[in-house]
C-alpha cells in the first residue's frame, strides 16, 4: 500500500513539473492568441494532440517557437505559415479550404445529400404502391 | 427497384471492406514531409569535434544520407550496426541533435563512428527547419542537394529498398 501511493505520488509529481513553463506576455490579446494557436497547432509526434496540451519534447519546442514568433511580431498566418512549411498540412487541425481538402470538407454533405435523395425516392416509391394498391382495390 | 434494396448491405460491405483492406497496410504514424523536393534548409552550424563553422557548401555533391540523432536515442544505437554498413555505399552526414558534445563524442567513441562528419545542433534549430518530430529521422538528399525522401525512426534493409535505393539509382 505504501508502495502504491508513492509511485501514485511520483507519477503526479512528473506531471505537475512537466506542466510548468513561463511566458511573459506583452498583453492579454497576445496570450489569448498564443493560447488559441497552440490550441489549433497538432504536435507532429503524437497521434491526436493539439501541441498545447502535448507533453512531447517537440511539443515545447514548437510552443516555443510560437512564442518567439509571435514575440517578433509575427500575424497567426505568418505563424501556422512557418509551421507548415516545415512539418507539412498536418500540423493544422483547422485545414485551409482547397482542391486537397475538397473531400474533407464537403464530403459529410455530400453523404447526406446522397442519404436525403435515398430517403426521397424511397418515400415516393411507397407512396406510388399506396396509390396503386387503393386504385387496385 | 426491390432488387436493388435487397444487394445494398452487401454494397455497403464491400466498399467498407476494401477501405479497411487498404488500412491494414496503410502505416497512421507516417507523415509526408514538407520538405520532399526541397533543397536542404540553409544552415550555420558547428562541427561536432572541432567546432568548425559548416554551411550548406559543406554537403557532398552526390547523394547522401542526413542522418539525425542523439546520444540519448535509443533507436539511434539500433540503427547504427546498419548506418555503418551503408556508410560504405555512401557518405552519411550527422545532425547531432539536441545533445551535448561529450554525450555525443562519447557515444560515438563507444560504438563508432562512421559518419562524414556531424553537424551540432544543441538547441535543435535545425531539425525544427527540417520539421523534425524526433530522433532517429533521415533524410535521403541528392547528387542536386535536394531531400528526397525522409525515413522516420530506424534505418534497415527495408527503408533502405523503400527509399534510398531509389535515390541512389536517380529513379527519384
Amino acid at each position: 500500500m505504501r508502495w502504491l501511493s508513492l509511485i501514485i505520488g511520483w507519477l503526479f509529481a512528473v506531471s505537475a513539473m512537466a506542466a510548468i513553463e513561463t511566458y511573459d506576455f506583452d498583453s492579454k490579446a497576445q496570450e489569448d492568441r498564443f493560447r488559441s494557436l497552440t490550441l489549433e497547432l497538432r504536435c507532429p509526434k503524437c497521434q491526436n494532440q493539439a501541441i498545447g496540451d502535448s507533453d512531447a519534447e517537440i511539443s515545447g519546442d514548437l510552443r516555443a517557437e510560437v512564442y518567439r514568433l509571435l514575440k517578433e511580431g509575427a500575424t497567426d498566418r505568418e505563424i501556422k505559415d512557418f509551421m507548415v512549411a516545415r512539418y507539412g498540412r498536418y500540423v493544422l487541425y483547422n485545414p485551409p479550404l482547397d482542391r486537397e481538402t475538397l473531400v474533407l470538407w464537403f464530403g459529410p454533405a455530400a453523404f447526406l445529400l446522397i442519404g436525403a435523395i435515398a430517403v426521397a425516392m424511397r418515400i415516393r416509391q411507397s407512396k406510388k404502391a399506396l396509390e396503386e394498391g387503393e386504385a387496385n382495390a | 427497384m426491390k432488387r436493388l434494396w435487397v444487394w445494398m448491405p452487401l454494397g455497403i460491405f464491400l466498399i467498407l471492406a476494401a477501405f479497411f483492406f487498404r488500412g491494414l497496410s496503410l502505416d497512421p504514424n507516417a507523415q509526408p514531409s514538407a520538405l520532399i523536393g526541397q533543397p536542404v534548409p540553409p544552415f550555420q552550424l558547428t562541427d561536432l569535434y572541432s567546432g568548425r563553422a559548416l554551411t550548406n557548401a559543406d554537403l557532398p555533391t552526390e547523394p547522401f544520407l542526413l542522418n539525425v540523432w542523439a546520444s540519448w536515442c535509443i533507436t539511434c544505437q539500433v540503427e547504427h550496426p546498419y548506418l555503418t554498413e551503408l556508410s560504405e555505399t555512401m557518405p552519411i552526414i550527422g545532425l547531432n541533435y539536441k545533445d551535448t558534445t561529450s554525450a555525443a563524442t562519447n557515444w560515438l567513441a563507444n560504438l563508432g563512428d562512421p559518419y562524414t562528419f556531424h553537424l551540432f545542433d544543441p538547441s535543435g534549430g535545425m531539425g525544427l527547419d527540417l520539421g523534425v518530430a524526433g530522433a532517429p529521422e533521415t533524410f535521403v538528399v541528392d547528387a542536386d542537394g535536394i531531400i528526397r525522401a525522409r525515413i522516420q525512426g530506424e534505418v534497415n534493409q527495408r527503408a533502405f529498398e523503400a527509399d534510398i535505393e531509389p535515390v541512389l539509382r536517380g529513379a527519384r
